[in-house]
């Protein structure tokens, strides 16, 4: 669905910054993430969706998420990579698959320090995280109605697993 | 019923076990106390006692496995582990050393002990004098025993019972571990860790996926092919050419596969089997709640004489197949 999408108006320091506040919030709500990542909170992991327009750099640590360019070169520098379609991320975050699967059967992919990746997932995966409800809480009402109904029609029209299952 | 006996490697897949149907969960300490001692895994002193609530306020109950072998002059660690289990309202500790099991048996009289599968005990006697010396009342069987062999064993001791229906194949026998250990210079059996994610390294290299543990190449796979988790005990060898044949590769230990004994369900209950065990408390809460739910499913049509309900979870194991391992075949 992304691919027939024009390029995102985002430029991607707005995506970074929006992304980063999404990420502080998160880190604000579940502080067991960085307490479960220990030592591994200081790795930079490059987040490649391969069917999104833009790579992303996730430091939980520093609570930053930049987004970068597919074509600039280089690669950001990074210690691990995950590399997968949009939708086994998503899945995955929402406890609708599980991530040794979708690494088993090749649909997810790591490279770099499996350790940082291994506890990051484990980490993400004891939040329970909701990226719907993370949103709406972000925005005012009534856009957090709108967001949730418009939220709730792209899970319908994508496949997309958008909220949490498990 | 058979009691279905769950994994959690967090709190959310706690929940989510016991959410799915899981009669009793088992967990570890986020340290070297326990046999998957993985980063990010594993639960504190609060996440625990938490989560043993949780479990008690639905009916279902909490073991922790406190598995590994102390190391000398380090005891304390695995003391402090078995009464923090103990304060936490535990319904058992899963042991497998025996200088633990007689301080836990010592100090800890009213504790439930249960002896791990590390502890490998495998036959009749072994069970019985760890019964005798000890009060173990459940002994997880390893995974390389028959339907016969437990057939037999049971005839011939007072305690319960828990077989592995399903996850890795994972004897933790027979020396098996070692191999692993060599690689890495860490232990599964001493440091709860087994072909650990800091000495692994997936690539792509000239088309193919390597997977490699400790700089040693474990599995290639084509491109878009499933890559198995550099195990050593389930890696791919080569033998050199001989004077009698050419050099060969293969799994020689173990195929990278899963154990699914659904069909063997009513067997072992017939066996005498008190408990059923699944694998996997590093794998998420997702893979928990549909291995839960369909194992509860079988477990409840075993109850009523009903067919097992089959190959429901072939896309959760490891390498994408499933073996009944040991059970239902001689041992290599
Ligand atoms: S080496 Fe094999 S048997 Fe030992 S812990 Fe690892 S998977 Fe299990």
């Amino acid at each position: 669905m992304l691919r027939r999408l024009p390029a995102p108006p985002l430029s991607p320091a707005l995506a970074g910054r929006a992304l980063s506040a999404l990420l502080r919030r998160i880190a604000r709500r579940n502080p067991a993430i960085l307490s479960r990542l220990g030592p591994h909170g200081a790795a930079r992991f490059l987040i490649d969706v391969t069917d999104a327009p833009l790579l992303l750099l996730m430091e939980p640590q520093a609570q930053r998420m930049t987004a970068h360019r597919r074509s600039a070169a280089p690669v950001p520098g990074h210690d691990a990579a995950i590399r997968g379609r949009l939708a086994a991320f998503l899945a995955m975050l929402h406890g609708s698959e599980d991530g040794d699967a979708l690494f088993f059967s090749g649909e997810l992919a790591i490279a770099g320090d499996t350790s940082a990746v291994l506890a990051l997932r484990n980490a993400l995966d004891d939040a329970e995280l909701d990226l719907t409800a993370e949103l709406e809480a972000l925005a005012r009402p009534p856009l957090d109605v709108w967001l949730r109904r418009m939220m709730a029609a792209a899970a319908r029209r994508s496949g997309y697993v958008l909220s949490r299952e498990v | 019923m058979m009691e279905l006996v769950c994994p959690a490697g967090t709190p959310a897949a706690l929940r989510a076990a016991v959410d799915a149907g899981a009669h009793t969960v088992y967990c570890g300490f986020a340290d070297e106390t326990n046999a998957r001692n993985f980063p990010g895994l594993n639960f504190s002193r609060p996440e625990m006692a938490e989560g043993v609530a949780y479990a008690k306020a639905r009916g279902a109950r909490v073991l922790v496995a406190i598995n590994t072998f102390p190391r000398a002059g380090e005891q304390a660690l695995w003391h402090r582990a078995v009464a923090d289990a103990h304060g936490a309202g535990a319904h058992a500790v899963i042991l497998a050393d025996p200088g633990l099991i007689a301080h836990a048996a010592d100090t800890h009289p009213d504790l439930r002990l249960h002896l791990s599968v590390q502890a490998a005990a495998a036959n009749p006697d072994a069970i019985n004098f760890y019964a005798e010396s000890f009060g173990i009342r459940r002994v997880v069987l390893p995974r390389v025993l028959t339907v016969e062999e437990i057939t037999a064993i049971n005839r011939e001791i007072d305690i319960e019972t828990e077989v592995f229906v399903f996850g890795g194949l994972c004897v933790m026998a027979e020396g098996r571990c070692s191999l692993s250990s060599w690689a890495t210079g860490l232990s599964p059996n001493m440091n709860g860790v087994c072909s650990p994610a800091s000495h692994v390294v997936y690539d792509e290299v000239a088309g193919q996926n390597e997977a490699r543990l400790g700089g040693l190449l474990i599995h290639r796979t084509p491109k878009g092919a499933p890559v198995p988790y550099p195990t050593l005990c389930k890696g791919c060898f080569t033998a050199p050419a001989t004077d009698t044949g050419p050099a060969q590769t293969g799994h020689i230990f173990e195929d990278p596969v899963s154990l699914d004994a659904t069909e063997l369900i009513p067997r072992l209950q017939r066996a005498g089997v008190t408990a059923l065990k699944i694998e996997g408390r590093q794998r998420s809460r997702a893979y928990v709640a549909q291995v839960v739910r369909a194992f509860r499913a079988a477990v409840e049509a075993a109850e009523a004489g009903a067919p097992m309900p089959a190959g429901l979870l072939a896309k959760l194991t490891e390498g994408q197949s499933a073996t009944t391992g040991a059970y239902a075949k001689t041992w290599r």
